[in-house]
């Protein structure tokens, strides 16, 4: 263990950096200790050093720092998150210190909280359903357990509902133990977070998660740590406690604002819209420390919400995050409008390991086949609607109308549900042949006549 | 290898590290870099302070800490052992490193490309005496059941063979061979080394003359590339470049696979790993791990060893070309080693040029994409390297500089479409806007299978296809029931050619590999159709009646319905629809 030294240089404060000048025995992306004359601590890392000089970026802002009277130490050490499963049940701040009110929890294990690269040779693929009780998802984009599947959402949308939603019912049908969840809030508003430990509270959930809060008015630079030291709990837990671990991070734009924000204080040198060319593998920092590994009980499930600015998907943050996440669930300003919950468009939306989760001896073998004709089918009624608009439902033919019923019906009973409302697979699929049974059997081509023959019952 | 200190730590910032007071460090010249000794790869000197590249993470790394030379460049191992294997962009066996570290990868590990204790049985093919030069055989080795490695002379040796092993087992550090040259002495063993961001020399280039046959249907038929062409596969997110990417891998009759996860999914790497060994090549039945070599750097792994693996894969793939094979080799994404260097370059302080990536960046992606060709090999065989490269253009838009660059090195271009993508339209491969320039290399090849009748087909069905897109722009206006007849028929001809052959399924079991021979009877199914119907047509049979024919499901269909090795049924079954056809014009409308 290297000798932990004080230092008095500061000769520059820029933005979130501070410059220490005579420094020596310092490493790169090592742990600092701010202290001010008032005896105030803040905690910062070592973003560049060369020979007696050393750049330090500070996690709670240098507001308030002086060049005189601070003095810097130098941990020696990158930030390590004390872990332990007493920390389920419990909500600690953005850098992973308890805010509850409650004792430090007792600690098994010191982490690097920005983790080490999962061996992909190690990995196991991952193709376990996870029963969301959320129709649009387990029936048309299915999560399964080591995925990460963002929700692509847009300011004034349900997202955080839905996110809890699956955060509360989230089970794996036939097994005994739920998820933990670990809860990531970056940047969100106060309100929001209470509506988010409230719920966890009512719904009993708070025992089993970890809720890591970072809000609005914390420092940003404290942001980018957050998901780090949530993510280092969660590899904890699933990977030498054997649990099930759903993660859920939200928002990745206030996240991405941060790391805009910060790089921009460097004086990096930006790529698109301002956001630093590194912004792909940090956002792939995050989300790779999802899946599961071979030999392992335990695994990690993502789902990161983020809101997309200006709806526009081609957005650097939604844009990366499509890059790395494997699909995307799509929330619609135009179904939420229209009063319909979860406004989960599924069009656009795709879950990338569905196919290896559903089937015979997961989830039920007409599973694929069903989901393939309804996507077909409302992407059908869509266009249909589209064109009734213009020449009037007259002009359609007898086939056409029951397209734009079953497109209908798929919206107000399909898609449609509470919030509290827990649907199982099977419900989820009556439901769907409910809907299909509202097409004539010709058109049902995506499905092959025995499944047909068991569920298609059309009044 | 000589190593010694040859500077000291000054600065670091991220994975890009300056050393001061070195001597004799050379450009490119590998280095071990602190007290874990990470290894790094120097990418400037300047006076006595040189920068290196440290592959690995630089944390905690300090100023005055050593940096070694090693006296010879960034290098990858070549020689028997590379086959199902999987190694890290900087030819570092992952499956090693899991028995040293553990499940996440930790930093400072040194281990070996290539087993050293495992055993060869090597067959010798040279002779004492003999005059050898570089990239002749030394011997053979039974490297899987199905492939021969071919043990090289290094293509810098030239002399004498003085005496040569006999048949038997040996390890890779064993000597095979003793060569008399004007060097001195020469001890060959059966691997090589070689740096990576050199072309290995062979004696000329020659033009593409065959197919590299894929089973998918829009690629062989419609945008083909040749053995030893160099391909783009761009498109947005969720488009299918990985897909695409691993079919052609699982599928294509190169006799080596080289697949690069370079700066992607970690699971995408799993998946070919499980699925490999259990999918058999269609030709000899055996695991299609036999014949591939897997190198992962994916997302979460070192920015700066993502640079590297292109090159690390390119070296492996031009080595298999070497010994007189057709390799094809798969990067994924090209963006994501466009993005590092961008990464390295700005830690560098060079001026950006477009969206920040380096004024290089378009002769870097040139002189990739130039290693990849046919060429008669410094032993005198010929060997092809194929290269297909992924493109993930920001936003989905082909005018950012990686695709557009790109564009100007490959001769085939294979456009992934977001709206034909989110249509469920797979493999999602715009048949507008994509190209190949292959085709008058690849037309002989495929004339003397469909007795010269190739190139015409696909002319017909493309025409088809393009006068469907002219057809949507008039339907926008006056909808479609104001069509002339033909003109319904060409919409219904275009519907069967996009479901029934350009489409294709790549979890189906039968569709994702079609046969040469079945694509071409496919299309030849719904082309004849079409040419019946437009017969009934000008004899007065309304289009609706024979669009409304319950077969043509099923001609859509086929594609799924019939196997590679029963395509007879597909042309009993197009004879007996254009029968069906023609019956109409017996019917009075
Ligand atoms: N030929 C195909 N057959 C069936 N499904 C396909 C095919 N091609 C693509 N898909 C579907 O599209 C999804 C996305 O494909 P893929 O992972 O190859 O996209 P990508 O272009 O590599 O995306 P990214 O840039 O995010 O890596 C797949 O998970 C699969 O569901
Ligand atoms: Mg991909």
């Amino acid at each position: 263990m290297a000798i932990q030294m004080e230092f008095r240089g500061v000769t520059k404060i820029s933005g979130p950096l501070v410059f220490v000048e005579g420094i020596s025995d310092v490493g790169y992306n090592e742990l600092v200790e701010i202290r001010t004359s008032d005896g105030d601590m803040r905690r910062g890392r070592v973003l560049e050093v060369s020979k007696g000089i050393a750049v330090v970026e500070v996690f709670e802002g240098t507001t308030g720092l002086s060049t005189t009277d601070t003095s810097i130490k130098f941990l020696g050490k990158p930030l390590m998150l004390p872990v332990s499963d007493d920390m389920l049940g419990r909500v600690f701040n953005g850098t992973g210190e308890p805010i509850d009110g409650g004792p430090t929890p007792f600690t098994e294990d010191y982490r690097d909280v920005n983790g080490l690269p999962m061996n992909p040779f190690s990995r196991d693929y991952p193709n376990e359903f996870i029963q969301t009780g959320i129709s649009a998802i387990d029936g048309m984009d299915t999560l399964v357990r080591g995925q990460k599947l963002p929700l692509f959402s847009g300011s004034g949308l349900p997202h955080n509902l839905i996110a809890t939603q699956v955060a509360r019912q989230a089970t794996i049908p036939g097994e005994e133990t739920s998820f933990a969840v670990v809860f990531v809030a970056m940047g969100i508003k106060h309100d929001e977070a209470s509506f988010f430990k409230r719920s966890f509270e009512e719904s009993g959930a708070l025992k089993n998660s970890s809720l890591f809060l970072n809000l609005a008015d914390d420092p940003p630079v404290e942001r980018l740590l957050t998901p780090r030291c949530a993510l280092t709990l969660a590899e904890y837990l699933a990977f030498e406690r054997d649990i099930h671990v759903l993660v859920i991070l939200t928002d990745m734009t206030n996240y991405a604002e941060a790391l805009r924000e910060t790089s921009a204080a460097r004086e990096e040198v930006p790529s698109r819209k301002g956001y630093p060319g590194y912004m792909y593998s940090d956002f792939a920092s995050i989300y790779e420390r999802a899946g599961r590994i071979k030999g392992k009980k335990g695994s990690i499930t993502q789902m990161p919400v983020l809101t997309m600015p200006n709806d526009d998907i081609t957005h650097p943050i939604p844009d990366l995050t499509g890059y790395i996440t494997e699909g995307q669930i799509v929330i619609d300003s135009d179904l939420h409008r229209r009063g319909i919950y979860p406004p989960i468009n599924i069009l656009p939306s795709l879950s990338r390991l569905m196919k290896d989760g559903i089937g015979k001896g997961k989830t039920r073998e007409d599973h694929g086949p069903v989901a393939s004709q309804l996507y077909s089918a409302y992407a059908r009624s869509q266009d249909l609607r589209q064109l009734s608009a213009i020449i009037g439902e007259e002009g359609l033919t007898d086939k056409d109308r029951a397209y734009l019923r079953f497109g209908d019906a798929f919206e107000q009973r399909f898609l449609s549900q509470r919030f509290d409302e827990n649907r199982d697979l099977e419900t989820t699929l009556s439901l769907a042949w409910e809907m299909l049974s509202l097409l004539p059997e010709s058109e049902l081509t995506r499905i092959s006549d025995r499944f047909v023959k068991q569920y298609y019952r059309p009044k | 290898m000589v190593m010694g200190i040859k500077g000291k730590i000054r600065r670091i910032s991220g994975p890009v590290v300056v050393a001061e007071k070195v001597s004799g460090l050379e450009m490119h010249e590998l280095v071990m870099v602190g007290k874990d000794e990470l290894i790094g790869e120097v990418v400037r000197v300047e006076g006595d302070s040189a920068t290196v590249q440290v592959y690995e993470d630089t944390v905690g790394l300090k100023p005055g800490e050593k940096v070694l030379g090693s006296g010879m460049p960034l290098a990858v191992e070549l020689g028997p052992g590379l086959l199902m294997g999987i190694f890290d962009g900087v030819q570092r066996p992952l499956e090693v490193i899991q028995r040293l570290t553990g499940d996440f990868i930790k930093r400072g590990i040194k281990t070996p490309a290539l087993p050293r204790e495992k055993e060869w049985h090597f067959v010798p093919k040279l002779k004492e005496g003999e005059v050898v030069s570089g990239g002749e055989i030394m011997g053979t080795v039974q490297e899987t059941p199905i492939f021969e490695h071919r043990c090289l002379v290094p293509p810098d040796v030239k002399g004498k063979v003085v005496s040569v092993a006999k048949e038997g087992d040996y390890t890779v550090e064993d000597i095979i061979c003793q060569v008399s040259s004007e060097k001195g002495m020469l001890e060959l063993k059966m691997y090589h080394k070689w740096p990576v961001r050199e072309p290995r020399p062979y004696m000329e280039r020659l033009e593409p003359s065959e197919p590299l046959i894929t089973g998918q249907r829009i690629i062989d038929t419609f945008f083909p590339v040749a053995k030893g062409g160099a391909v783009a596969i761009p498109g947005g997110f969720g488009t299918g470049k990985t897909i695409t990417s691993h079919q052609l891998a699982a599928w294509s009759n190169a006799e080596v696979i080289v697949y690069i996860g370079c700066g992607e999914r970690g699971n995408e790497m799993t998946e070919v790993l499980l699925t490999f060994p259990e999918w058999k090549d269609p030709k000899s039945g055996r695991p299609l791990m036999e014949r591939t070599v897997l190198i992962a750097n994916t997302s979460n792994m070192p920015v700066s060893a993502r640079e590297a693996s292109v090159y690390t894969g390119i070296t492996i793939a031009e080595y298999f070309r070497d010994m007189g094979y057709n390799v094809a080799i798969m990067a994924d994404s090209t963006s994501r080693w466009a993005e590092a260097l961008r990464e390295i370059s700005g830690r560098l302080e060079e001026m950006p040029a477009e969206e920040g990536y380096p004024s290089y960046l378009s002769s870097r992606l040139g002189e990739f994409y130039e290693r990849a060709g046919r060429v008669k090999t410094m032993g005198g065989g010929v060997g092809s390297v194929t290269l297909i490269g992924a493109v993930s253009p920001p936003g989905g838009d082909f005018s950012e500089p990686v695709t557009v660059h790109t564009k100007r090195f490959v001769r085939c271009f294979w456009a992934l479409d977001s709206a034909l993508a989110s249509m469920r339209h797979y493999p999602a491969i715009n048949w507008l806007t994509s190209y190949s320039e292959y085709i008058d290399y690849v037309e002989s090849w495929w004339n003397r299978l469909t007795s010269n009748r190739w190139r015409s087909q696909r002319l017909k069905a493309m025409e088809i296809l393009k006068r469907e897109d002219e057809l949507k722009e008039v339907i926008r206006l006056v909808g479609s029931e104001a069509l002339p007849e033909q003109e319904k028929l060409v919409l219904e001809t275009a519907r069967l050619l996009r479901e029934g052959f350009l489409q294709q399924n790549a979890y189906d079991p039968i569709d994702t590999y079609s046969s040469p021979e079945k694509q071409f009877v496919l299309l030849d199914a719904i082309l004849n159709f079409h040419d019946a119907a437009s017969a009934a047509i000008s004899k007065g049979v309304p289009a609706s009646k024979i669009v409304d024919m319950p077969q043509l499901t099923d001609l859509a269909k086929l594609r799924m319905a019939i196997e590679n090795e029963r395509i007879d049924e597909i042309k009993k079954f197009s004879e007996a629809l254009s029968a069906e056809v023609k019956k109409l014009t017996e019917v009075k409308f």
